[in-house]
């Protein structure tokens, strides 16, 4: 009887247990792009935390603003001090979840919608975009393309910059999230 | 029995935990924050200059940095002048980063038509924790006038030469407010008269008040002890700025009581004063032009 109970309770729970895992990482990429006939600009972050609970199918990222190497110098300190003020809003963060069947249990290529809120700069946004999501051999690869709007986050931009900068900045996240902490 | 009911709904109730949106975003923040590391204060100043004096700000690695420093005549010296309008001052230099925190300058003033070069070096950073409170500079200047003075053929270059070393310390209190001191100690190949001292020491002070996002109001003194100089009467040296920042630019209005705009010259040289009009507007403008196409991810 004991054995027949013990084994129920595993079925029911080991499951959802293994499901409720939580897949992390800490060295995710975000990159954001814009290009005009004046200035190309190129953003690129490699210490962005990203985490996917399967269970629940909720993502969460958070990215310190200042993590993000320029091409030039100049731009990424105008970036901090004039743009994003990262003294004041040190990260941008997101949560929401996503759409589509992942089973972390078997690999395999999943395409998927991510839905939820961005906070930048003071400002919270939602957000829906597409994107992959990977099972592999026991850890899960995201990545997903997007574009954010600079005025949308109240980032003013002068007059006299505004034909260099893109009105739409293009988004890359690439994130290999897995089990161990 | 009792004990398999526990441990089930000690699972479940595991689960229920996990699960919330917040509390994944505070699972980040606090990995986040256990794992800091350190992160170094940046734009402590906007430009290379808070006027005269140069600022602990070094040129990026592979960047070139373009310096027009321009300065009319005296204010008071009349209509007739257009009020110093008419005459000017002018340094071109240029400033190249061989590494974020070696640059190497050259310039040429039209003052006593003098040739400078510089090295400056930044030694330590203010960091955002406790760390370290305060970002250091170290400066070598010199400085060589050709300017023909008739009956002085025996002045050489050596005689021409002077030296400055300065120790630039600045911190930055809030994203408004940057202060920084400077000790200075400046050598003379040749003094005026032999009561003057071939070594000087001088104590600069200058800071940045932020207005708006892209300007800020500068000032700065230089003091100068006295009994160094004594062959001319000779002022502490006060300037203020205002900078405005477009892209690559950094513009700068300032108005002075120096004409000179290089350490051998204007901290030991200043013969105006504020009080009677002996005031210098100008501008300092800097452009910076990227050399390197890439930039190396380490910091």
């Amino acid at each position: 009887m004991k054995k027949v109970l013990l084994a129920i309770c595993l079925i029911i729970v080991v499951p959802i247990a293994g499901f409720s895992q939580l897949y992390m990482t800490r060295t995710g990429f975000v990159g954001f792009y814009s290009k005009t006939p004046l200035e190309d600009i190129r953003a690129e972050n490699n210490q962005a935390y990203a985490v996917i609970d399967a269970g629940k199918k909720n993502i969460a990222f958070s990215v310190l603003m200042k993590g993000f190497v320029f091409r030039k110098e100049l731009m990424q300190e105008h970036f901090n001090e004039n743009y994003v003020e990262s003294d004041k809003y040190p990260k941008a963060t997101f949560t929401g979840s996503y759409t589509g069947e992942l089973t972390p249990t078997k690999d395999g290529v999943y395409k998927v919608t991510v839905k939820g809120n961005i906070s930048l700069h003071n400002v919270t946004r939602p957000v829906e975009a597409p994107a992959t999501l990977e099972v592999k051999d026991g850890r899960i690869l995201g990545q997903s393309e997007f574009k954010l709007k600079p005025e949308d986050f109240n980032i003013s931009i002068p007059s006299l910059v505004r034909d260099k900068i893109e009105k739409e900045m293009k988004v890359n996240v690439k994130i290999d999230c897995s089990t161990s902490k | 029995m009792k004990r398999i009911i526990f441990v089930f709904l000690a699972c479940l109730a595991l689960q229920k935990m996990y699960a919330q949106d917040s509390t994944l975003l505070n699972l980040l923040n606090d990995s986040m924050s256990a794992h800091k590391g350190k992160s170094y204060v940046t734009g402590t100043f906007k430009a290379t200059h808070v006027v005269n004096m140069q600022t602990v700000e070094t040129i990026a690695d592979g960047a070139l940095s373009f310096v027009i420093q321009h300065r009319f005549g005296q204010l008071n010296s009349g209509s007739y002048n257009f009020f110093g309008l008419d005459n000017a001052t002018l340094r071109l230099g240029l400033d190249y980063g061989i590494t974020d925190r070696l640059t190497v300058g050259i310039g040429r003033s039209s003052y006593l038509k003098t040739f400078d070069g510089f090295l400056k070096y930044k030694l330590l950073r203010q960091t955002e924790g406790p760390q370290m409170p305060v970002t250091v500079t170290v400066l070598g200047t010199v400085t060589d006038y050709t300017q023909k003075i008739p009956g002085s053929d025996f002045l050489d270059t050596k005689y021409r030469t002077a030296f400055t070393a300065q120790a630039l310390i600045a911190r930055k209190f809030n994203s408004n407010l940057s202060f920084q001191v400077t000790p200075t100690y400046l050598h003379y190949n040749l003094a005026p008269t032999s009561n003057d001292k071939n070594d000087v020491f001088a104590l600069g002070m200058g800071g940045r008040m932020k207005i708006t996002k892209r300007m800020s109001i500068n000032a700065e003194y230089n003091y100068l002890p006295s009994n160094q100089v004594v062959s001319a009467t000779v002022h502490d040296s006060w300037s203020l700025g205002w900078d405005i920042e477009t892209g690559g630019h950094v513009f700068q209005l300032v108005f002075s009581n120096s004409q000179s705009m290089l350490e051998t010259q204007y901290i030991t040289g200043t013969t105006g004063t504020w009080g009677k009009g002996d005031i210098y507007f100008g501008f300092n403008i800097s452009r910076n032009f990227n050399l390197k196409k890439k930039r190396s991810e380490a910091k």
